[in-house]
């Protein structure tokens, strides 16, 4: 499936930016998806300022993966996106399927990047990485590397913003930083600008500014001690949630029709 | 020049650009598109070989509208790109042999490179030359733009522009294609060699080369041994590039393989 290019993108960005220098990094308003008659998102308002670390939370099939391809501009959607002039965005997907398909070396992939250096050591060093996975196929990385080498390609084009599509918990290639622990450390040092889409509570608390509660619409949005109450979770996930009960163990079913 | 010579000329050429552009279709599962368009192409084949014209130029009319059908079909509905390529399949076979005589079936089905002239393939060597800088030049964008939309959009990649690129240049590719190995054969042009090259490739440009000079040896070995047997030649160079096809799979190990990609989910 097709949709409209990007409006994020290098010569699109300007079409929908705004002027002021302090205004959000991001601005949705009124945004609705529907897919097949089936309504995915719906009139979704929210802002990203600066340095803000959003997670988005929500149960399967609550349109988590759609308002992160809304926001890239990959998804028909109703209603407004608006990021910044010359935002510059690094997208971690939740997996790339065909990426496998051919031979592609871990330096082969940060060769596709327009602007990313040749430095391909450092860039793996910076996500905790040994240099020598620089010569590397894809295809042969383990989950957990192939998770960083992601991160790091994102990071590579020194971007503003950072979307994560759910990263995977409890991976820990070099027994030293897991994940979220990079992430916040990455959060520290670049002052990133970061959206994270995830099923984990504890990660919400831990890592995020403000969080996002979403299912299908926005059922609540604040800061996460004060947003995450025992009645908004409820409603959210329509049963009793504890608090850190979730454990990311398992793979999550895709969420939007491939 | 002689006829032998404009055939090599040809072949290396066409089927060079045909491996190179092949090896950005099989990350996609494009692949199997050029088999349909080739099979569109037949009507526009007939028309070339009715009226005594270039049968390329009959058949690019045919592939772009194939082209912009598929193009437009998959961004409006959500049918599964093989049922849209079954249909117009169908239906190029069956309006081609409307009007094709029997007799010329065969030129139309499988090629006759042998019958192209000098100004064949001078046209032939200038598209391809065009196809391969067009492919150099946007590999990046469109492996990206390949391997995730999503990954392309926040490149700041225009993947709906790319994605018509791409389209185009198979299109352009399977024109040429008939010429050498008719309308039934054309995909094979471009699925065969990268499917050889990836069993031996460790990285992209091995991968990307690899994948063209298999084009180039199939087309020459080929069209020598249409030379020395009389067997047509498109046939021959297909069944080339699958004899090499066999010959790397000893050395697709399960690290290799697209078997692993299974692994990792």
């Amino acid at each position: 499936m097709n949709a409209e290019p990007a409006r994020v993108g290098r010569d699109a960005r300007s079409a929908q930016a705004m002027p002021e220098d302090d205004a959000p990094l991001l601005q949705v308003s009124g945004l609705s998806v529907t897919l097949e008659d089936q309504v995915v998102l719906s009139d979704l308002s929210f802002t990203v300022t600066r340095g803000e670390v959003m997670t988005i939370l929500g149960p399967n099939g609550a349109g988590k993966t759609v308002l992160l391809r809304s926001l890239l501009g990959t998804f028909p959607h109703e209603g407004s996106v608006r990021w910044k002039r010359g935002t510059r965005i690094g997208y971690v997907p939740q997996r790339l399927p065909y990426i496998r398909d051919i031979p592609l070396s871990v330096t082969d992939f940060f060769a596709l990047k327009r602007g990313a250096g040749r430095d391909v050591g450092g860039m793996l060093a910076t996500v905790g990485l040994p240099p020598q996975l620089a010569g590397q196929r894809i295809g042969d990385l383990s989950s957990g590397q192939f998770q960083r080498v992601l991160i790091a390609w994102a990071l590579a084009g020194d971007p503003q913003v950072l979307l994560f599509d759910e990263p995977t918990t409890g991976v820990d290639v070099t027994g030293e930083e897991t994940v979220y622990a990079l992430l916040a450390r990455l959060h520290r040092e670049r002052s990133l600008t970061m959206l994270l889409v995830t099923h984990d509570l504890a990660v919400v608390h831990r890592l995020s500014s403000t969080v996002l509660c979403l299912n299908k619409q926005a059922v609540c949005h604040g800061p996460p001690l004060e947003t995450l109450t025992p009645d908004n979770l409820r409603r959210l996930y329509g049963t009793e949630v504890k608090f850190y009960a979730h454990k990311h163990e398992h793979e999550h079913a895709e969420e939007t029709p491939a | 020049m002689s006829a032998l010579v404009l055939s090599l000329l040809s072949g290396v050429f066409i089927c060079g650009a045909a491996g190179y552009l092949g090896s950005l279709m099989l990350s996609r599962r494009m692949a199997l598109v050029a088999g349909p368009l080739g099979h569109l192409t037949l009507p526009g084949i007939a028309l070339g070989l009715v009226y005594g014209f270039n049968v390329s130029l009959g058949a690019f009319p045919f592939v772009i509208l194939g082209v912009v059908l598929i193009w437009l079909l998959d961004a409006k509905t959500k049918l599964p790109m093989e049922a849209l390529t079954a249909l117009v399949f169908a239906s190029g076979v069956a309006v081609a042999f409307l009007f094709l005589p029997i007799d010329q079936a065969e030129a139309a089905l499988i090629g006759d490179i042998a019958s192209a002239g000098l100004g064949d393939t001078a046209f032939s060597i200038a598209v391809s030359v065009a196809v391969i800088v067009a492919v150099k030049r946007a590999y990046p964008e469109l492996v990206i733009a390949n391997i995730s939309e999503e990954l392309a959009a926040a490149e700041g990649i225009p993947v709906t522009r790319y994605n018509l690129l791409y389209l185009l240049l198979i299109a352009l590719i399977v024109a040429l294609g008939v010429q050498m190995v008719g309308g039934l054969l054309t995909a094979a042009l471009v699925a065969i060699p990268p499917l050889a090259a990836r069993n031996v490739s460790k990285n992209l440009s091995q991968y990307a080369r690899g994948s063209a000079a298999i084009g180039v040896v199939s087309a020459v070995a080929g069209i020598l041994l249409f030379e020395a047997t009389g067997f047509p030649a498109g046939p021959l160079v297909v069944i080339v590039s699958t004899v090499i096809f066999l010959g790397t799979l000893p050395f697709a190990g399960p690290v290799h393989g697209p078997t692993r990609a299974t692994i990792h989910r």
